[in-house]
């Protein structure tokens, strides 16, 4: 992995966790969807977009989307997407630190073994 | 807090959904990128022909179209479930992505990142057993 490499991919993690997790923000004030029809789904995205964090959370993504274009024009895929997963270790510190989640030992079992993977990857 | 029943096929559901079409999607934009060429020019100018090819470009707009519905899926089970279960749990998209990378584009794999992709899996399963709620609601 090149530093150009480690650049692109720290913007696509930070961007791209930060982006999910404004998203999420905007989705747990919303509340549970339970209708999927499509005027009820179309109602919920409505008031999704009138949230400012549903706005920050898609300009976080799409500059996380197109870093990803970058890596992607340099790196094979089966490379690139799961070096990616080490977006787990930052989404198990946001879901805990920034949205109150309880975050079980178990699950930060496997968010370790996810980091093993993601070198293994690297090192392959 | 433990979900209610009726809430575990339904996720299960859409986190199926959001593997195929998450790894689908990305697999779809290594496509077009690589049809486009390698981004080494970085002058604004460039960069903007870059990604206005990439605009024309079928496979980036089919991959986009995945990544959409992968989008979809992900927002609705995120209403009910917390952040920190449904990200690792739609992991298993990892090893369709290799999978795909390998089928659908010829990627040469070595052994070794097979097994990263294995244990990455085995963390998401890991994962997956735990409660996908763990705050109270409203």
């Amino acid at each position: 992995m090149t530093v150009r490499d480690a650049v692109f991919l720290f913007i696509v993690i930070v961007a791209g966790t930060g982006g999910e997790l404004a998203v999420t923000h905007t989705m747990k004030q919303i509340g549970e969807v339970q209708s999927f029809y499509p005027h009820h789904l179309l109602r919920v995205i409505l008031r999704a977009f009138r949230s400012g964090w549903m706005w920050f959370g898609l300009a976080l993504m799409t500059l996380s989307f197109f870093s990803l274009l970058m890596l992607l024009s340099w790196e094979n895929v089966s490379f690139v997407v799961p070096v990616t997963a080490l977006s787990y270790v930052l989404g198990a510190f946001g879901g805990k630190f920034l949205l109150g989640e309880r975050v079980e030992p178990r699950r930060w079992l496997g968010v370790a073994l996810v980091c093993l993977g993601v070198l293994l990857v690297c090192v392959g | 807090m433990k979900l209610p029943h009726r809430l575990h096929g339904k996720t299960i559901c859409l986190i199926g959904l959001m593997a195929i079409f998450g790894s689908l999607g990305d697999v779809l934009l290594r496509k077009g990128m690589k049809q486009i060429g390698a981004v080494s020019n970085w002058r604004p100018d460039a960069l903007l022909a870059t990604f206005e090819r990439t605009f024309h470009s079928g496979p980036i707009w089919l991959g986009i179209t995945s990544l959409l519905l992968f989008f979809v899926a992900y927002v609705l089970v995120l209403s009910w479930a917390d952040y920190s279960y449904v990200q690792p749990a739609s992991a298993t998209g990892y090893l369709f992505v290799a999978l795909l990378g390998y089928l659908l584009l010829g990627e040469v794999i070595p052994r070794m990142r097979w097994i990263g992709v294995l244990v990455i899996c085995l963390g998401v399963l890991l994962v997956g057993g735990t409660p996908p709620r763990t705050t109270e609601e409203g």
